[in-house]
């Protein structure tokens, strides 16, 4: 996987994106943890899609996040950066947080977005089944929001990472979690629900669903919120996966998009 | 110098299993601990308290803002500051919130302090803190990595509202009034303002570029702030402003007996109740990603102090505590000593002297509020003759003469 950047002249920055693979055009869409190192999905992806994954300001070297406050901003933004790809139709999939903006472009530019795969967006609000606080969780407890397997999904987050006790790199992990999280947090804190459901009924993409069984951070309930509410839309739930159900099925995932579009 | 009788009106009836049974006393504490009769006990006692300290000769009483926690009970500061204004008539209220980033239209801000002021004839002094992480992100919801946009937003609107002679229109990103129009206007032509600093560096410019006092709030005692408020007096001579020391102040707590062993038989378990229970915040609670700028956390002053100190409270004793200075605390003369050496080290015209505190009954408060207004103020109040131990910028600006209430009445 290879990084290129997109000069965004409004923004005054520039925008970071991770290519990988060949084939089919696939514009891919982090949730608010921003891609992983070695990203089991991107990889699972790019056997068999050219994989397009731009990164949101505030994420990796993609600068700008100032510049966004608004799910608007951020939506306008991403079809901005989807324009400067020169992306050929592509299949637009977006995990969490990135499912949430992908929904809204799919929303708002109904011509330019024909072909979407949400895994267990964000961006809908259920009384009776919350979703978790993920921005007061310690790092020890992400582990088991995000993984069934909450052993295994620990070594994948904690890969490559370095010394938590060494105060440089402390200083380094700190200001890259405000980054990222600061910007995540202008669209899911505290609740993350910008009106999305009142914009559902305007995606007339095919729309793939795709929901981790075990997923405790987003309950499995608002998959099926999503179902009842876009027009062209399958369900798939996948079984011993949580939340990063992309990151923890990567095969399963790819294989129902494949059978999908 | 400038004494100030601080209350934080904490919770008093939490149990001493406490930390045991809560993860924080912040936020998601569940509210069936507070009740509402020892409630009413409570806040009279310490509304006496502040009246109590102004009648000893403090220069001001002071009071502020937090939300949703057993720590400090003034979700609104200007309820009880407008109660002050009736029952005193000499000391400056001292308004350490309101946390402007909070207000829908922080207009309300605005008028409510032009309200103090004017009852008060001209004591206020206002305080505009952005407001903890807990209070201000995780109790109202404000978007952290907008809250300092907000905040600046609404600092703007306040000060034009306060000085405008003419309804003007506001077009904010957050906040949109075709008519502002602040009735009352505030008696102070210029409103003395302290911001009450927690380590962020960008304060001490906001401070510098309004003539605002910085006031730094801690429990770690001085020693351990000398870093924060020497980048701060660093930041004073490289924008090349006279050094006034009224242009900072620092939050103690100190307790005064008449001996050393007297001071911790009296309040050691109370500063124990402060340290172990009203600041036992959930870390998750501390610092929503976001909150603190980029430039803040490069610096690291943060983490130093805040992480650190905060874990080790458990374990600390009174001997850990008034040896590394967190709290002042002694004989008369003990606390005037470590009191000098503060206010030399910090460089500091405001001391906001913590003297509740915690589960603190009120006979051993007065005690020890009378004694450092007797026995230890007086030694402390000439440390800047240069200064005539006194900034007109710095201070409220009482009417001359007060209208008599029996006149006003008429």
């Amino acid at each position: 996987m290879k990084s290129k950047f997109l000069p965004l002249k409004h923004l005054g920055a520039r925008i970071e994106v991770v290519e990988a693979g060949k084939g089919r055009d696939l514009l891919f869409l982090h949730g608010a943890g921003g891609h992983m190192v070695d990203d089991p999905l991107l990889a699972a992806l790019a056997s068999k899609y050219r994989v397009v994954a731009p990164l949101l300001p505030g994420y990796g070297q993609s600068g700008g996040e100032d510049g966004l406050r608004d799910m608007l901003d951020v939506t306008l933004h991403t079809l901005d950066v989807l324009e400067g790809l020169k992306l050929e139709k592509p299949i637009v999939v977006g995990h969490s947080m990135g499912g949430m903006i992908a929904a809204e472009m799919a929303a708002i530019a109904r011509t330019e977005i024909t072909k979407l795969c949400l895994l267990a967006p964000a961006g809908l609000w259920l009384d009776g089944q919350p979703v978790v606080d993920i921005f007061s969780k310690l790092p020890y407890e992400l582990p088991g929001l995000l993984f069934h397997d909450a052993e295994a999904g620990g070594k994948l987050l904690t890969a490559g990472r370095g010394d938590m006790e060494d105060p440089e790199f402390l200083k380094q992990f700190l200001v890259m979690n405000a980054r990222r999280m600061g910007m995540a947090g202008k669209l899911l804190f505290p609740i993350p629900d910008r009106g999305l459901a009142g914009r559902l009924h305007r995606i007339t993409a095919k729309t793939l669903i795709v929901w981790g069984k075990e997923d405790v951070l987003i309950p499995p309930a608002y998959g099926d919120a999503f179902k009842k509410a876009i027009s062209k839309s399958k369900l798939v739930r996948i079984g011993k996966a949580g939340h990063a159900v992309g990151q923890e099925k990567p095969e399963a995932v790819l294989k129902a998009i494949r059978e999908f579009f | 110098m400038k004494f100030t009788w601080f209350h934080l009106m904490p919770w008093p009836h939490m149990p001493d299993d406490f930390r045991e049974k809560h993860r924080s006393v912040w936020v998601d504490l569940p509210n069936k601990m507070y009740q509402p009769e020892l409630g009413h006990i409570a806040y009279h006692q310490y509304l006496d308290q502040l009246e109590y300290a102004e009648t000893v000769g403090f220069d001001g009483i002071g009071v502020n803002e937090h939300h949703a926690n057993a720590y400090g009970l003034m979700p609104s500061p200007n309820i009880m500051a407008a109660t002050l204004t009736r029952r005193t008539s000499r000391a400056a209220l001292v308004v350490l919130g309101n946390s402007i980033a909070l207000y829908n239209p922080p207009l309300r801000v605005a008028e409510e302090m032009a309200m103090l002021d004017v009852l008060s004839g001209g004591r206020l002094i206002a305080g505009f803190p952005v407001g903890t992480s807990m209070d201000t992100n995780y109790a109202y919801g404000t978007i952290p990595a907008l809250t300092r946009e907000k905040y600046a937003e609404a600092h703007e609107l306040i000060r034009k509202a306060w000085a405008a002679d003419e309804p003007f229109a506001f077009n904010g990103r957050y906040t949109k009034l075709r008519y502002v129009n602040c009735w009352p206007k505030p008696l102070q032509q210029q409103m003395p303002v302290f911001i009450p600093g927690g380590g962020s560096v960008e304060t001490y410019d906001f401070c510098l570029d309004n003539t605002y006092s910085y006031s730094y709030l801690s429990y770690s005692g001085y020693l351990r702030a000398r870093l924060l408020m020497d980048g701060y007096w660093k930041r004073v001579a490289e924008r090349k402003v006279d050094e006034s020391p009224y242009r900072a102040g620092f939050a103690q707590v100190i307790c005064v007996a008449d001996t050393d062993e007297e001071a911790e038989r009296l309040y050691g378990p109370h500063v124990n109740y402060f340290y172990n229970r009203c600041l036992h915040v959930y870390p998750g609670f501390a610092d929503a990603p976001g909150y603190r700028t980029v430039k803040t956390i490069q610096t690291g002053a943060l983490s130093q102090f805040t992480a650190a100190a905060a874990r080790d409270y458990p374990s600390m004793s009174w001997k850990d505590l008034t040896e590394n200075r967190y709290i002042v605390a002694g004989s008369p003369e003990t606390v005037r000593q470590q009191l000098e050496e503060l206010i030399k080290t910090l460089r500091v015209g405001n001391i906001f002297c913590l003297m509740h505190i915690g589960n603190m009954p009120d006979d051993k408060v007065r005690h020890s509020t009378k004694l450092f207004a007797e026995k230890v103020m007086p030694h402390l109040r000439n440390l800047w003759p240069e200064w005539q131990n006194h900034d007109d910028r710095f201070w409220c600006h009482p009417m001359h003469e007060p209208v008599p209430t029996r006149i006003a009445a008429e």
